[in-house]
């Protein structure tokens, strides 16, 4: 890796040596890294880099074959990339169940302040499968957000979305950041990971080739920062250079 | 897991489609059934046209047969449709008005009388039928044939008596009527005691005596053979007589085995498509790898899914039968015996839709494949043994073992009928297979994620 990754203190999460192997296939190979609290990390490569398996890993879905996670006190939550609710409830029901579900004390409460987050309580009682995609998305978070997470997980985020769409959306990550929630997100638009995150993990081949600041990857490439400011050409040079 | 049975039931409330079809398929099932079942087997109809001359009395032998009376017996066997000519008679055939007709022609009664006589003819009786397919050209054949053949032995039969009086006329000796004259026959019996009176006056040297004793010896021989002659002619007249043993101890009546099917592929259907399609769902809705990630283990959400199958299958074919009631005498007294063979019925399906459901992973290819696999074996199930190879039934016997339905019409069957099979044998087996599906679902839905 370019950048070792150094597991700060206060980590919220820690991975080390994580791998996983489908058949013969490498989909991660000894991926470290760690995140703080209030971070907000993207990861970043291209398509079958081992992103979507290494945040399926983080949330429990899937099991590594080798390597340790270090998960915080309090739970993960995880939105997945296509939104994981029931079409056929109603937006509260879907919070409602899943409320349920996680176990939490005041069910009610917890929905309302989703609906609140949000800003679907005007449609609490529509189907979600009537809502738009965007909407969708955003209960898809809201469920992932039930529990109050330390950290939470994000899949491809903005696919789908239209440009106000994205932009509510970051925005109300940005906020639960601030607020001290650790933010994973995987994307593939580099321009919304240079925009948004502190910090980026790159992936390519199911290995981690750089964990550490944009600037840090621009100053891993030199002459792209004072050519070319443009970090996604940056990012396609660090890739290509390394055979990927 | 009180909450995703309450989603699930959610979700079927808000499919108006599903939830339509889980009440009104079992209500039309049972309603089709109970038409069925509370109409009878219908009688065929047959076109009759008789060319026999009014007031031809039909005699063998100087024995009179019942015409009228063969004919009564018949039409209430068959619903007799009256018809004038040939011609009419075929074109009821070729509309599909009657299912065949029967001609007797003109000369039946006359031909008839020659099997008794020396030079016996036997009357051709025409059948004009409509074998538009192989199901109604075997049903057809079979009605006509058995009509036949029954009135084939009742006729040998009269023949038959009419030859053993003969016979006995012969044997006895008695009146005889031939071409309207009376003729007195003197028996062979008679015969040989008046021989035996006449020997018995001759002197003992007279030179008649020897060929007097033959002639004896012959009518006592022929007396002899003679009369075990009625025997033979009975044995001819029906060579083979048919004793029935039931070896399997009583078997439950039609009504109740028409019954049982129903219920079954009832719950068959309901069960095995909602499981498989509710599971495929959670995959479809990408909702799987959130609730399995720490909310829900697999293996409960199986559970789940079986649950929710076991209630609705519960719920519909109590249903069902409730709705049969209306048609047919159900032993309500055994409900208690009900319960536990609907419930293991619907453990089985409902395991083997999960197994469905987590092999397909989508709610269509799920109900394709439920549809593609239950339907053949419910088939197979019902093939009775004795209609197929031994082998093939072998065969057949251990692929349906590894399917619920065999298992679940038996219980079904002992449930509603004390004269069915054993209902704890077909509990146990649906026990077994619901575990064993059960364990292929939990592997399937390994690969959900």
């Amino acid at each position: 890796m370019t950048a070792a990754p150094t597991a700060p203190a206060d980590a919220a999460i820690e991975a080390r040596g994580l791998t996983k192997r489908f058949g013969e296939r490498v989909a991660l190979l000894e991926v470290d890294f760690a995140a703080t609290a209030g971070e907000v990390l993207a990861v970043i490569g291209p398509n079958g880099a081992g992103k979507t398996t290494l945040l399926s890993i983080l949330a429990g879905i899937r099991e590594a074959d080798a390597g340790e996670i270090h998960l915080p006190r309090g739970a993960i939550g995880f939105v997945p990339q296509q939104a994981a609710l029931y079409r056929r409830l109603t937006v509260a029901e879907n919070l409602r169940l899943f409320a349920r579900l996680e176990g939490i004390a005041d069910v009610e409460g917890a929905v309302a302040t989703m609906l609140d987050q949000t800003g679907l309580g005007d449609r609490r009682d529509d189907q979600a499968g009537t809502l738009s995609g965007g909407n969708q998305q955003r209960i898809n978070i809201a469920i992932g957000l039930l529990s109050d997470p330390a950290v939470l997980l994000l899949d491809e985020p903005s696919t789908g979305l239209d440009p106000r769409q994205r932009g509510r959306l970051w925005e109300f990550v940005l906020d639960l950041a601030g607020g001290g929630t650790t933010v994973i997100f995987s994307t593939h638009n580099i321009a919304e990971a240079e925009r948004y995150a502190q910090r980026v993990l790159v992936i390519a081949d199911g290995q981690a080739l750089f964990d550490g600041t944009i600037a840090g990857l621009h100053a891993a490439e030199p002459g792209t920062a004072g050519d070319n400011p443009d970090f996604e050409s940056a990012f396609v040079r660090f890739l290509a250079e390394r055979g990927h | 897991m009180r909450w995703l049975l309450l989603k699930d039931l959610q979700i079927m409330r808000r499919s108006p489609l599903l939830t339509a079809l889980l009440i009104v398929y079992p209500i039309a099932i049972a309603v089709l059934i109970g038409f069925a079942l509370s109409r009878g087997p219908d009688e065929p109809r047959v076109a009759f046209l008789n060319q026999v001359p009014p007031d031809s009395p039909l005699s063998v032998g100087g024995q009179e047969l019942d015409l009228a009376g063969a004919r009564s017996e018949l039409c209430a066997r068959i619903e007799c449709v009256e018809v004038s000519s040939e011609e009419e008679a075929r074109e009821k055939v070729e509309s599909g008005d009657v299912l065949a007709a029967l001609i007797l022609p003109p000369d039946l009664v006359e031909k008839l009388q020659t099997l008794a006589g020396l030079a016996p003819e036997s009357p051709i009786v025409k059948v004009i039928v409509n074998e538009e397919d192989p199901v109604k050209a075997g049903l057809v054949d079979d009605r006509i044939n058995a009509l036949l053949a029954e009135a084939n032995l009742r006729i040998s039969q009269e023949v038959s008596d009419v030859a053993t009086s003969y016979l006995q006329i012969l044997l006895d000796g008695g009146d005889f009527s031939f071409l309207g004259d009376g003729i007195e026959i003197l028996g062979l019996r008679r015969s040989e005691q008046i021989l035996r009176e006449v020997r018995a006056q001759l002197p003992p040297d007279s030179p008649d005596l020897d060929q007097l004793d033959s002639v004896i010896r012959f009518s006592h021989l022929a007396a002899e053979n003679l009369d075990v002659a009625d025997d033979l002619l009975d044995a001819v007249s029906q060579p083979i007589k048919v004793e029935k043993e039931t070896i399997d101890g009583g078997t439950p009546s039609l009504d109740t085995f028409a019954i049982a099917v129903a219920a079954t592929v009832t719950l068959m259907f309901v069960t095995v498509l909602l499981v498989a399609g509710s599971l495929a769902l959670e995959r479809e809705e990408n909702a799987f790898a959130r609730l399995t990630r720490g909310l829900v283990s697999k293996t409960a959400l199986l559970g789940e899914k079986i649950l929710l199958g076991i209630v609705v299958a519960l719920a519909v074919t109590l249903l069902m039968l409730a709705g049969l009631g209306f048609f047919v005498d159900l032993d309500w007294g055994r409900f208690a015996l009900w319960l536990p063979a609907i419930v293991a019925g619907g453990a089985g399906f409902a395991a083997f839709g999960a197994a469905i459901g987590g092999a397909a992973k989508e709610v269509r290819a799920a109900s394709l494949l439920a549809f593609m696999v239950s339907l053949p074996v419910a088939f197979l199930s019902l093939i009775p043994s004795g209609t197929v190879a031994p082998g093939l039934y072998d065969v057949i016997e251990v692929v349906t073992a590894l399917f619920p339905f065999d298992p679940a019409l038996r219980a079904l069957t002992g449930a509603l009928d004390a004269a069915g099979p054993s209902i704890g044998i077909a509990i146990l087996h649906l026990a077994i297979l619901a575990l064993a599906y059960g364990a292929l679902a939990r592997l399937a839905v390994r690969r959900f994620a």
